[in-house]
């Protein structure tokens, strides 16, 4: 038992290792560690989702998994989302479609939707809202990031994509 | 080529957004930085007998430990910025940190300096503070009554002010043929961008320079007071607002934390951060509206108002904050009459310290009180005279040859076409079918309701004698450079700070339109004191129609200025040179032009320039508006309301808003829908909730509802578009239409479904368990 | 926000964390997903010496069939069972209520296990553990045991879990062939947990009388708990409306209704009522 743990994880596709406080968070491990700032923290208690990263493929709450639960999984931040090819479909659509003002919340609600998409390439709008039930933004009203969302969609089927790919998944 | 104004085009400011690229200030990090925390008062009202800081001094780690006491000497107080003449006025500055008294929970009474933030954390839990207890008032209607608890020995009854403006003779009231009198509580909100406030400071001991970024919508007016708490003159004191995650008001006011964090790292020759955690947002950043308003309407049988009066009791929380005075009474009280032509009005506001967070601008500032009241009054007169609350509102609202129409408040709207905008909501709804539907769903124990808001909102503050007038202490004029570079780029310089409004764009978007070079070929910069000359914030929807107008006449003086060098080049006068799409054209002669990266390349070179016109490619424009803009509008609501639980569902929302010219329809479109979930917010679901105590108990985002996705259909959004004549692009403001027009559409339409149930008013926000109370007592008369 | 100190260790088997639990005297605290203890770290409501990690003790996932039951190891994600072919065959209501917890990044993360041994009265799993006989299987030094989910729940936060025992699985009755079932929850807003969640299961005997019935309530008070007083009424009955209605006025006679800022005590009792009444004539009008 140590009040110093070693945790390493692959994350954006490079492999990292430190030795960190337990307690340290997940998102303060990406921010502070790594400097992966694109992670923001919007709530401290789950509710806004402005800290979700994809874990092992899924969006979770970077802000409630202590790094150290992380040990030996794979984490994609928004910094892994685009590649030297461009924008992911992800980010094109909420540029497109306006879904985003202040930017704060984007980065979460946008991994947070990749995690619908890979679960349901076709949403319906309802649907779209509901997925949202985990991010909170206090500038668009949501509409545009369900056109976002929506839009997304539609692209990643017509390149027939069936699961929402990262950059860091294609360079490896 | 299209026009860019008025072309719905991507933001410039996304890529950077949407790849974590952005720069928030919880994202700098400086060499050798260390970290601030806040140890809050867990009391509403309390003297501070001791605090001991000399366990948590001594845990590795730690840098420093200061009390109020510590920083005596080294920073002054936070003082307001808004000294309302005329209303005994007793403005209480915030200190640093508490040091005789707390006056409200969260008021913040020692702060840990340490290597990271969390030893900072560990840290204040080893302080120890002895409070002596005593008794809170929180409501700012128990407050004023002589027995309440005083937070300042030297005010009275708590009353930080007492403004009136206008008389009615009480006959008005006392021979009118029909008067409606509602009491209506505009419940405190918190603003809650998704970012919370936070700063980083870095001195530097050799030249005195200090550098402060921070979450601000107007860093120019940090500069202004902090220049004078911290005591560094101007020309030494650097504010940056880098990226800012959202502030709707909550980010104009000056607060003390950041000061406190730049007058340590002074002290003690470290850069300091420190990032407000969400819980302490909650307690720590000003909170909005707190409104009790009592109105009184007088008008006659067949629907014209005639006299409206109207007593705000507001809550000013514990201090007076930045612009504090302002919002329940000049905000508030100069719009009491709304888009209607009523003939008198008359206002009284008190001001109330409780034990409570301060309160100041929340998105719209007064205005979507005074709208809510008016709103809701011309239903409540509707349903006393048996008239359809649509002919009512179409019998009162000013006319359009009334314009500009000075109002029984004395402000004077600019320009308007009410009525149209009534049209094409209405257009867009289909009234008749849905009295139709409405009748046939409550046959099936289905409850819908509409409710309508005509509303129209004062904007874009200025002019600065204006400002003077009503003790505002500031200018409200904007300024913009446009630098047009030697390969013709351009670099446009603006005081408005923006935080999520897309700014960069708009404003871009105007200055590529009229030089008639790409949008791509512009860049905006601002949020920062030492480059941007000056800067009197964004807030009050005057981005565009104050900043924006100042880059569009910046502009025009880049294009004279290029007039005369091509005409020199090309050798003719003046007066014979066209300027289309970017290119000078000799009249008649489309082979004799030059393009304006030609000029600029000219300008910039000056191996030939005119007699008397000297080097390089740059306007400035220094902007004060002749008058307020008046967006204006209707919105409609529809709404379920589940019997069973109270439950109420939006089932439609339109909204025709007028907000003069629009630059880019895509980001207006998002600013209305923004608004509008926040105004829905505020009717629906969100309120402070304090116990008698003084404690905040929805202190959280688990117990304060923020608006989710699942919450709303979609929005129903259109414009019309009545340009303002006060402003060269003709722009009115368009940022808190949503929150200013939706509260009092939503309310009515609940209260439209619940007229089955002789329920008449119930206040905000309409909670399940209220709007099933009041579904049962309905019943329970029955 | 942020924890306190404390200092982890991992467990590699079931054994392994029990004996860790012991050492810890008292101090130590199981890591499952983390989503209902880590936000208490971060309030520093719970300051435990040592974590006890079991999130990488594979035999603590996955969904089997024993018998009339389904099995579900402690550490299974709320995803996986929402995906597990055989919960979406035999155990709809189970998929209807974890489909409504939170939200997508939490369902991601979020156990099983966790939220019956976290026993937040607010949750939504006590009621549906309650409705469908979920039997809670513990490993403690001596060895494991059944435990019935009805008598598990014994207050906020505090169950009948021996402080050096680990719930290792939970097993939940198949209900009858034939028998429907809803799980209702009116959400906090803000918070998405469950201000009254209702839980109900049915079936008609081939003469159309409710042969089987079970209703439980979550969130409305301290505890989760059957409401009994709404089952005796309609067992051996045929469902009418009239006797729906009768039934499901009785949704809050068997437990201590909660009291907070969003819902009074007598607003909750009302809409247990309200909520039986449609989960009742959802499955069986």
């Amino acid at each position: 038992m140590a009040h110093q743990a070693e945790v390493s994880m692959k994350v954006n596709g490079a492999e990292s290792k430190s030795v960190i406080e337990p307690r340290m968070l997940l998102v303060h491990y990406l921010r502070e560690e790594l400097n992966l700032t694109g992670t923001h923290i919007g709530c401290d208690t789950s509710q806004c989702g402005a800290c979700t990263v994809l874990l092992d493929g899924d969006p979770v709450k970077s802000c409630t998994v202590l790094a150290v639960q992380a040990n030996g999984k794979s984490i994609t931040t928004v910094e892994g989302l685009a590649s030297k090819e461009g924008l992911h479909p992800i980010q094109m659509s909420f540029w497109e479609k306006h879904g985003l003002q202040c930017g704060f919340c984007t980065p979460g609600v946008m991994i947070a939707a990749i995690g619908l998409l890979n679960e349901n390439p076709d949403p319906s709008e309802e649907e779209i809202r509901l997925a949202l039930e985990g991010v909170i933004c206090r500038c668009t009203g949501y509409q545009f990031i369900v056109d976002a969302v929506k839009h997304a969609a539609q692209t990643l089927r017509e390149a027939g994509e069936t699961k929402v790919a990262m950059a860091d998944s294609m360079k490896a | 080529m299209a026009s860019l104004i008025g072309s719905a085009v991507r933001r410039k400011e996304d890529p950077r957004l949407l790849t974590g690229n952005g720069c928030f200030t919880d994202d700098i990090k400086l060499t050798g930085m260390v970290h601030a925390a806040f140890l809050r008062s867990p009391h509403a009202h309390a003297r501070i007998i001791r605090v001991d800081t000399e366990k948590a001094r001594s845990l590795p780690g730690v840098t420093a430990v200061f009390t109020g006491l510590d920083l005596a000497g080294k920073m002054k107080a936070v003082p307001a910025m808004w000294f309302l003449p005329g209303c005994d006025l007793k403005p209480k500055d915030r200190p640093a940190l508490a040091t005789d008294k707390v006056r409200y929970a969260g008021e913040a009474v020692a702060v840990v300096i340490a290597e990271n933030r969390y030893v900072a954390r560990d840290a204040l839990d080893l302080i120890e503070v002895d409070y002596e207890v005593l008794p809170a008032v929180v409501s700012q209607e128990l407050a004023m009554q002589d027995d309440a608890a005083l937070l300042h020995d030297d005010v009275p009854n708590n009353l930080a002010l007492l403004w009136k403006a206008g008389e009615i003779p009480d006959e008005v009231f006392a021979d009118a043929e029909v008067v409606v009198k509602q009491r209506l509580y505009n419940q405190r909100v918190i603003p809650s961008p998704m970012e919370t406030r936070g700063a980083v400071a870095q001195y530097n001991p050799g030249s005195g320079e200090m550098t402060l970024w921070c979450t601000s919508q107007n860093p120019h007016i940090h500069r202004l007071i902090y220049a004078d708490v911290l005591g560094i003159p101007e020309t030494k004191l650097r504010i940056i607002a880098p990226d800012v995650g959202g502030g709707f008001g909550a980010k104009i006011a000056t607060y003390t934390e950041e000061a406190v964090v730049a007058c340590i790292a002074r002290e003690i020759q470290k850069p300091v951060k420190w990032v407000e955690e969400r819980k302490e947002h909650f307690m720590a950043t000003s909170h909005g509206r707190d409104e009790v308003l009592e109105v009184e309407l007088a008008g006659t049988k067949d629907g014209r108002i005639t006299a409206l009066r109207v007593t705000n009791t507001a809550n000013l929380g514990a201090y007076l904050s930045t612009f504090g005075a302002g919002c329940p009474t000049i905000d508030f009280g100069l719009m009491v009459t709304g888009a209607y032509a009523i003939p008198q009005a008359a206002v009284v506001t008190y001001g109330v310290y409780t034990n409570t967070t301060p309160t100041d601008a929340y998105r719209g500032a007064g205005k979507p009180e005074a709208t809510y009241q008016i709103e809701r009054a011309i239903d409540l007169f509707a349903d006393k005279i048996g008239m359809d609350p649509v002919e009512v509102r179409r019998i009162n609202l000013v006319p359009n040859d009334a314009f500009p129409y000075n109002s029984a408040m004395g402000v004077t709207y600019d320009s308007g076409d009410y009525q149209k905008a009534l049209d094409k909501a209405l257009e867009i709804f289909d009234y008749e079918a849905f009295r139709e539907e409405q009748k046939e769903q409550r046959q099936k124990g289905k409850y819908l309701g509409v409710g309508f808001s005509t509303y129209v909102e004062l904007c874009g503050f200025g002019p600065s004698a204006v400002a003077g007038a009503i003790g505002f202490q500031g200018g409200v004029w904007e300024n913009s450079t446009v630098r047009v570079h030697p390969g013709g780029t351009v670099t446009v310089f603006t005081g408005t700070s923006p935080h999520g409004q897309g700014t960069a764009t708009t404003f871009c978007q105007i200055v590529a339109e009229k030089l008639g070079v790409p949008l791509s070929d512009v860049e905006l910069v601002s949020g920062d004191t030492q480059s941007v000359s000056m800067g009197w914030g964004t807030y009050g929807s005057r981005a565009t129609a104050v900043g924006g107008a100042a880059v569009s006449l910046a502009t025009d003086r880049v294009i004279e200025k290029a007039r005369k060098i091509a005409a020199h080049e090309l050798e003719t006068t003046v007066d014979q040179i066209e300027f289309i799409a970017g290119q000078f054209t000799v009249k008649g002669d489309l082979s004799r032009s030059r393009t304006i990266q030609q000029i600029a390349r000219s300008a910039n070179y000056a191996w030939n320039l005119p007699e008397g016109v000297e080097p390089a490619l740059e306007g400035q424009s220094f902007f004060d508006p002749s008058n307020f803009v008046y967006p204006f509008g209707t919105h409609i609501c529809v709404v379920e309301v589940d019997e069973g639980t109270g439950e109420v569902e939006i089932k439609r929302y339109i909204a025709v808003d007028d907000v003069g010219r629009v630059i880019n329809p895509l980001l207006a479109e998002g600013q209305v829908h923004g608004g509008i979930a926040q105004g829905v917010g505020q009717a629906l679901w969100e309120g402070a909730v304090y116990t008698e105590q003084g404690q905040l108990q929805s202190g959280t985002f688990m117990d304060y509802t923020m608006p989710k996705a699942r919450f709303f259909p979609p929005i129903e959004s259109a414009f019309t578009e009545t340009l303002s004549p006060v402003n060269p692009l003709g722009a009115k403001g368009i940022g808190e239409t949503g929150t200013t027009a939706a509260p009092p559409a939503v309310v009515n339409a609940v209260m439209d479904a619940l007229k089955p149930f002789g329920v008449a008013a119930l206040d905000m926000p309409l909670t399940p368990e209220k709007v099933w109370r009041a579904i049962r007592s309905g019943r329970d008369k029955e | 926000m942020i924890p306190s100190t404390f200092s982890y260790v991992q467990a590699h088997s079931v054994e392994e964390a029990i004996r860790l639990l012991r050492e810890s005297d008292g101090e130590g605290k199981l890591l499952a997903g983390g989503h209902s203890l880590v936000p208490l770290l971060k309030f520093r409501l719970t300051t435990p010496g040592t974590l006890i990690d079991i999130g990488e003790i594979p035999e603590l996932r996955g969904v089997r069939k024993e018998g009339n039951r389904i099995v579900i190891g402690a550490m299974t994600t709320y995803r996986q069972v929402l995906s597990d072919p055989l919960v979406a065959q035999h155990l709809p209501l189970l998929a209807q209520a974890i489909g409504q917890i939170g939200d997508i990044q939490i369902r991601n993360r979020g156990t099983i296990g966790g939220n019956i041994a976290h026993a937040d009265p607010a949750a939504d799993l006590p009621g549906v553990a309650l409705a469908l006989d979920a039997m809670l299987e513990i490993q403690g030094e001596d060895g494991a045991e059944l435990v019935e989910a009805d008598g598990f729940f014994l207050g906020p936060l505090v169950t009948a879990l021996p402080e050096t025992s680990l719930l290792t699985s939970v097993s939940f009755l198949i209900p009858p062939e034939g028998a429907r079932s809803t799980y209702l929850k009116y959400a906090h807003p803000a918070s998405g947990y469950a201000v009254v969640g209702v839980c109900a299961i049915a079936a008609l005997d081939p003469d159309g009388v409710v042969s089987t019935i079970r209703v439980a309530v979550n969130g409305a008070g301290d505890v989760a708990y059957r409401a009994r007083s709404v089952e005796d009424k309609l067992l051996g009955h045929a469902p009418t409306a009239e006797r729906i209605r009768q039934a499901a006025s009785l949704a809050a006679d068997d437990g201590e209704m909660g009291s907070d800022q969003f819902a009074s005590e007598e607003y909750r009792r009302h809409l247990c009522c309200v909520y039986a009444q449609r989960a009742l004539e959802a499955i069986l009008l």
